[in-house]
């Protein structure tokens, strides 16, 4: 009896605590007065869909992405890295205009990266950055280097991944505008393709049909690279002569269509607008056609022709005239529907992947038919610059009707297909045919995810290459419209992570970017950028990557006066600079060497003079000079501009201009 | 010379099967070997070093984040690790290359050889009473316009200190482990031989 009184309430007891030692669990209060779980689900109002997004996207403090994604930063003339699945942003790469961060653009070496871009006189304060293109060996992201053009000035940059900043501007000198900036497989070969046709050579010539037919042109270079020295070199590369249409995006071919380009383009039709004389506007005009051309270009041939002594050189590149890219077999067309973007060619190198905007298909040409319509030549024509056009049911291997506004493809390792659709604001899985599908399963259209609003580009985990990821896919929107509060009329652009593991493709994130609109994005493996945490040693020049002659370390500071050039080698180390006080007299050449000699990860200084448009960014071990003249007397502060340590706004001193 | 004597000796000494030469020449290598390792390391653990930085202190030189100790402790007014214990510095080698040479030769000197181990018994605590001195002179000298001004201390020789924001943890290595076990085999030996 008197055990059984105590039976039930022990029980109960036993029950609570279990209850309570579960919902702590599962419930997960951290403490009185910490939400639990499940009521953060509840007051939030998410969805389990949702929640599980959150929680696939998370990445704890402290734990690294599993991917970075390179995108193009618009219109803000810079490349913007992006960790993945959390979509956090982790630099800006200053590259076609000045990073006042990095101290890009201020140091002699910087200026030096973007006077390499610059014309006689012209001093460029911006570019329009829309693809870049990570450096491939065997057509597989290799990491070590990063391409990007700049659309408005028709410029390539070449970005090391050691330091992540640019070394290199080259400015196509025949040309006004560029699309984009693809690389070879192995990278021996960076591609630019000119956007707006102009006149050729560069010069004056009136606008007018006739002038525009004749001495209007687009051009295609091939910038060749040195990777052993890690620049483009001008001397080696060419350029192809192409008829006066808008060439637009391009892709290498690889493995069995190796030695081959593809280049998209519109405005076939030759329109040149003349909306107050009463002709059809620009956009009327460029789309008149239902088609307009692929360009199929043989370069290994282009390149032979060249090193025959074949080309002319126009303005210190080699320029392989259209009429000889025509008779030398290097240049083929293939009818394409009306105003296409992207042309993407498939991991094995067999098919490319056309997206006509304005048709519901995408076009997919196989590499094979074209090779035999070559040899066939089984031409439906030639276009008025008597470049052969290939039949179109001679070299098209699918159509694939995908949704409205097909813009750009990428792939996945499965052998599936995504395709941003602009016009239905969604993005298209489909199926490759074969080798990657066969039967019934190929050429299928298997799923569409909406996305928030009218997408451009996406990305793929290492989408373009020969053995694409998987995994995660980013559609880069243009519109955000109502996904976020707006911040006045300037709408943030919308970068959205989408899971593609699975059989249906599911949303997981938005990311807003509030700086520029990105056009295009690479996806690689974290593992696969082995990026220096501290220059290797104390004295780096980061142009040159190479020990900088003027570096100094501790104890060999000094100011030199050479006439009217006054030199100081000058350390930087918390928290002081050495010297810290610089004399001269007005009109004075100043010269500073500037070396950071710590050699702790993160113990960055940076390095501003007051009222002299002058601001360092020395990371660990790195050398940079300034050159300015003392054109004011006056007495200038100098500080460090990197918040270095508790001693940081000590860490100052004085430049004496005297009258 | 002396590389043939021990030759001989580590023949006759396994011929005899004594010890006392197994036991001697294991003693020099160890000390000889020694000379290539930290003795100690005194490690520096604070919220924005996640590793922690470790200053290891050899014979010869202060290895590791050396460096950086020396701009951290440049605030508090320490000099930098490279001007400590100049004079050791220099003897070091020739002293341990010294010991070794006395120890592994000692078995052919009879008893005058157990006179010739004993600085090898006493060295460790040699070692220690010095890195003591040092840490001691270091942590009372500190320049009095330094920017941050703490009161002298003296680091803990083995252990856990604290110093601002600095947890240090100091404690012996390889090199000083390698010493005392030759302390110990030489210890052995002249115990076992003055017994004889």
């Amino acid at each position: 009896m008197r055990r059984h009184r105590w039976l039930i309430p022990g029980i109960l007891g036993l029950a609570v605590a279990l209850v309570a030692a579960v919902a702590g669990r599962w419930g997960a209060s951290a403490g009185p007065g910490q939400p639990t779980l499940q009521e953060v689900i509840r007051a939030r109002g998410l969805t389990p869909d949702q929640v599980l997004a959150a929680v696939q996207t998370y990445v704890p403090p402290g734990k690294y992405d599993e991917y970075l994604m390179f995108s193009s930063g618009g219109q803000s003339g810079q490349v913007l890295v992006y960790g993945l699945p959390s979509m956090r942003l982790l630099r800006v790469i200053g590259v076609f205009a000045p990073e006042p961060w990095q101290g890009y653009g201020f140091s002699k070496e910087s200026r030096e990266i973007l006077a390499g871009g610059e014309g006689k006189g012209e001093s460029l304060a911006w570019g329009d950055t829309h693809h870049p293109a990570l450096s491939e060996t065997k057509g597989e992201y290799d990491g070590q280097y990063l391409f990007i053009n700049d659309k408005a000035n028709a410029r390539i940059a070449v970005i090391d991944l050691r330091d992540f900043s640019t070394k290199q501007i080259v400015r196509n000198p025949n040309a006004y505008s560029n699309h984009g900036a693809v690389v070879s497989p192995d990278t021996d070969y960076v591609l630019e393709a000119t956007q707006y046709a102009a006149p050729f050579p560069p010069g004056y010539r009136a606008l007018s049909q006739e002038a525009y037919n004749q001495h209007y042109r687009g051009l295609v270079t091939f910038w060749r690279f040195d990777r052993a020295r890690g620049r483009i070199d001008p001397a080696r590369s060419f350029q192809i002569e192409v008829p006066p249409y808008w060439q637009d995006l391009a892709d290498f071919g690889r493995l069995e269509s190796d030695g081959w380009a593809f280049i998209n383009s519109f405005n076939t039709e030759r329109a040149i607008g003349g909306t107050l004389d009463k002709q059809p506007p620009m956009e009327i005009g460029a789309s008149a056609r239902d088609v307009d051309y692929l360009h199929i270009i043989n370069y290994r041939r282009a390149a032979e022709l060249v090193a025959q002594g074949r080309a002319r050189t126009v303005n210190g590149i080699k320029v392989l005239s259209l009429r000889d890219a025509v008779e030398g077999g290097v240049l083929y067309f293939a009818p394409e529907p009306k105003s296409p973007h992207g042309v993407d060619v498939a991991p094995r190198g067999d098919y490319i992947v056309v997206g006509g905007k304005l048709d519901p298909n995408v076009t997919v040409y196989s590499f094979r038919k074209i090779q035999q319509a070559v040899r066939d030549r089984a031409f439906s024509g030639r276009d008025p610059y008597g470049v052969p056009i290939l039949a179109f049911d001679r070299v098209v291997a699918a159509q694939v009707k995908v949704g409205l506004g097909p813009l750009h493809t990428q792939f996945d390792d499965r052998g599936n297909a995504y395709t941003s659709l602009f016009l239905d604001s969604a993005v298209a899985k489909w199926t490759l045919g074969e080798p990657y599908h066969r039967g019934g399963d190929a050429w299928k259209l298997v799923d569409t995810l909406p996305v928030q609003y009218n997408i451009g580009h996406l990305a793929t985990v290492m989408g373009d290459t020969a053995r694409p990821g998987g995994k995660y896919l980013v559609a880069l929107n243009k519109w955000s419209v109502d996904q976020y509060r707006n911040v006045g009329p300037l709408f943030p652009q919308n970068l959205q992570l989408i899971d593609i593991s699975g059989e249906k493709m599911r949303l997981l994130s938005n990311t807003p970017v509030g700086l520029a609109e990105p056009h295009l994005a690479q996806i690689i493996p974290l593992e696969r950028v082995t990026s220096w945490a501290v220059y290797p040693q104390v004295g780096i020049n980061p142009l040159t990557m190479q020990p900088d002659p003027q570096a100094v370390t501790a104890g060999k500071e000094r100011i030199e006066r050479r006439g009217r050039t006054v030199e100081v080698w000058m350390t930087a180390m918390r928290s002081h600079f050495t010297p810290d006080r610089i004399r001269a007299k007005k009109g004075d050449t100043v010269i500073i060497h500037i070396t950071n000699i710590e050699r702790a990860k993160d113990a960055i200084h940076g390095f501003a003079i007051d009222r002299h448009n002058i601001n360092l960014s020395l990371e660990p071990g790195k050398t940079e000079t300034v050159i300015f003249t003392a054109d004011r007397a006056g007495v200038f502060p100098f500080y460090c501009t990197e918040f270095c340590s508790a001693l940081h706004l000590e860490m100052a001193g004085y430049l004496e201009v005297e009258p | 010379m002396a590389l043939a004597a021990m030759r001989e000796s580590l023949a006759r000494a396994r011929a005899r099967s004594d010890g006392r030469w197994v036991r001697s020449l294991a003693a020099a290598a160890l000390l000889g070997l020694s000379l290539l390792m930290p003795y100690w390391r005194v490690t520096l653990y604070a919220p924005q070093y996640p590793g922690g930085l470790r200053a290891d202190i050899y014979l010869t030189r202060v290895g590791g984040d050396a460096r950086e100790i020396d701009i951290l402790n440049h605030y508090i007014g320490m000099k930098s690790l490279s001007l400590a214990a100049p004079l050791e510095r220099r003897l070091a080698v020739p002293l341990v290359l010294g010991g070794v040479l006395a120890v592994g030769s000692a078995p052919l000197f009879g008893r005058l050889g157990l006179l010739l181990q004993a600085p090898a018994v006493v060295f460790p605590v040699g070692v220690v009473a010095d890195l003591a001195y040092w840490l001691w002179r270091f942590g009372h000298s500190l320049d009095p316009s330094a920017p941050i001004r703490v009161e002298p201390f003296m680091p803990p020789v083995i252990g856990r200190g604290t110093v601002m924001q600095f947890t240090t943890v100091a404690a012996p290595r390889w090199g000083f482990l390698l010493a005392v076990a030759t302390a110990a085999l030489a210890l052995y030996n002249v115990v076992t031989g003055w017994r004889r």
